[in-house]
């Protein structure tokens, strides 16, 4: 299987990679935008749509029972795949944003009060601050941000100081940043955060599709991550949360599917999950998601690793022979994430010239404005590499950055 | 030269280039001749809002004809803005406020037109038909 990673036979499971872009071979290095999807997973949600099309959870006919017990086998593998304790631990969101607001609005509403307050880091992407920054807002709560280090590893010793205040009622951190590619030792963050009480939730957004994630064993209280990251469609996404949680927390959207009786002097709510899964699911999605995640487990976790390590290793030794180029998030611990500028050149214009070679990457903030001002820069150039990637097209990659360099000199 | 003139000297020039390359080069050769904005006018007012690069936008007004002057931090976006200033400076509010902007498609740069959050190209044609009608709203109003 490893070779199959390697040769690059792999890229025959993905129909999207054997395009052309302004007539040249696609090179996709923006995965940490979004994943493509192999054919397994396409074809999973059509045959859904052609053959098994039903809603879920409210009826007694064939098609309604098949696509029930579809979803639901869904719901525990994906609790297999992170290894939540129970299956009603995972809960179907939009996405790692949805999720985020979720908690935000739910959990955060009954445990953060006035004077309180929540610990992010610098390195957060929008979708890890603006929730937390506006529940501050509405209950007079206050932000603290984790610095972090010109490696892009965060300051864990003014991490400890902030949560040794007695102030803090959550810690909302990111597992890998998308930006600088950092592994955070999430591990660690959630037994210092335990040690004084305090629940931890982890935007797994940039990991799940790199690394085996075990939830019980990092032992956070909530885990977010989407489906389209992991070679799954958009538009479904996962919120793990544990069961004493969840229960303690009040829903998040009303209407159909989270309720148990109602009537209009009174209405009471389903137990979890489906408390925090109104109306009719995303069906046709989660089953991509099962696919994707079928998919994945086929190839093996630890493959991905070693393949995407090596990957990022010669993307960093060719980029850094070229010369002329600064990184930013070199961590010792880094998912294939590689965020550089070439010097003097602005990365919208080197990024467009990428572009016209067939060379997708991203430029810009990457939603994560915070940590440019951090850096004083305006933006990146983000090569973001997946397991179908080659070396080839790594070499790709220098070839377009010698090009930019020559035509802006 | 009227804005039509302009417009197809400009797709003319551009027709020339069968290689993007080469249509980039020449963008980026043009920039070089926009008119810079003064520093003291690089203000945050001035700033295109929409752009991954920043651009600053200045005009000013005298005889009936609004002239602009730009600055980008990036090279590409300054062609861009330069063609943009060759097509409207030098005119009425009127001739601003009723000219057509297809040509940036026509010469083939349609992914600057895009309306992602990194090009603010539309921003740009959008701020200087403000300022057009601003002018023309002041205009009417003496």
């Amino acid at each position: 299987m490893y070779d199959k990673l390697t040769s690059g036979a792999i890229r025959k499971d993905f129909p999207i990679l054997g395009r052309q872009v302004y007539g040249k071979p696609l090179i996709y290095f923006d995965n940490a935008a979004t994943t493509q999807k192999p054919h397994q997973v396409i074809d999973a949600i059509s045959k859904y749509y052609y053959g098994d099309n039903a809603n879920v959870h409210r009826g007694v006919h064939y098609l309604s029972q098949q696509a029930t017990n579809d979803f639901e086998s869904v719901r525990k593998q994906i609790a297999g795949f992170i290894n939540a304790r129970y299956d009603r631990e995972i809960i179907f969101t939009k996405g790692t944003t949805d999720s985020i607001n979720l908690v935000a609005a739910t959990f955060g509403k009954i445990i953060v009060n006035e004077g309180d307050e929540i610990v992010i880091s610098a390195m957060e992407h929008h979708a890890n601050i603006v929730p937390w920054q506006i529940l501050c807002e509405e209950k007079k709560a206050h932000l603290r941000v984790i610095p972090i280090s010109d490696t892009g590893d965060l300051d864990l010793e003014a991490y400890v100081g902030f949560i040794n205040n007695k102030k803090t009622r959550l810690v909302a951190i990111t597992h890998v940043s998308n930006t600088l590619g950092t592994i955070n030792p999430v591990k660690e963050i959630v037994a210092m955060a335990h040690s004084k009480g305090i629940p931890v939730l982890l935007d797994g957004a940039q990991s799940v599709s790199h690394m085996p994630v075990d939830v019980q064993d990092i032992d956070c209280d909530f885990y977010c991550f989407s489906g389209h990251k992991l070679f799954g469609p958009m538009g479904i996404g996962v919120l793990y949360g544990k069961e004493e949680l969840l229960n303690r927390m009040p829903p998040y959207q009303f209407g159909g599917e989270m309720i148990d009786q109602v009537t209009f002097e009174k209405t009471t709510f389903n137990e979890i999950p489906y408390k925090f899964e109104a109306g009719t699911p995303n069906v046709a999605d989660v089953i991509g998601l099962g696919a994707a995640i079928t998919y994945i487990n086929e190839i093996g976790l630890e493959n991905i690793r070693k393949w995407e390590d090596e990957l990022l290793n010669y993307a960093t030794s060719e980029l850094k022979k070229a010369g002329g180029l600064t990184f930013f998030g070199e961590a010792k611990h880094k998912a294939s994430v590689i965020s550089f500028l070439i010097d003097g050149i602005h990365p919208y214009d080197a990024g467009t010239i990428l572009d016209h070679m067939g060379i997708a990457v991203r430029t810009g903030t990457h939603c994560t404005q915070p940590l440019m001002d951090h850096f004083g820069i305006s933006g990146t150039i983000r090569a973001s590499l997946a397991f179908y990637n080659t070396k080839d097209e790594i070499d790709g990659l220098i070839n377009g950055v010698e090009q930019v360099k020559k035509m802006f000199r | 030269m009227e804005i039509t003139a302009t417009i197809d000297q400009i797709i003319g020039e551009f027709e020339n280039f069968d290689d993007w390359m080469d249509k980039y080069n020449y963008l980026i050769e043009m920039g070089k001749s926009l008119p810079l904005i003064e520093d003291k006018h690089k203000t945050e007012s001035n700033l295109i809002v929409g752009c991954q690069s920043r651009v600053w936008l200045h005009s000013s007004y005298a005889g009936g004809k609004i002239s602009f002057t730009a600055d980008s931090d990036a090279v590409i976006t300054k062609g861009i803005v330069f063609l943009l200033i060759r097509v409207f400076s030098g005119h009425t509010p009127s001739e601003i406020i009723d000219a057509q902007t297809e040509f940036i498609d026509r010469i083939g740069l349609r992914e600057h037109l895009s309306p992602t959050r990194s090009n603010g190209l539309v921003s740009m044609i959008k701020q200087i038909k403000l300022y057009a009608l601003a002018y023309k709203t002041q205009e009417s109003l003496d």
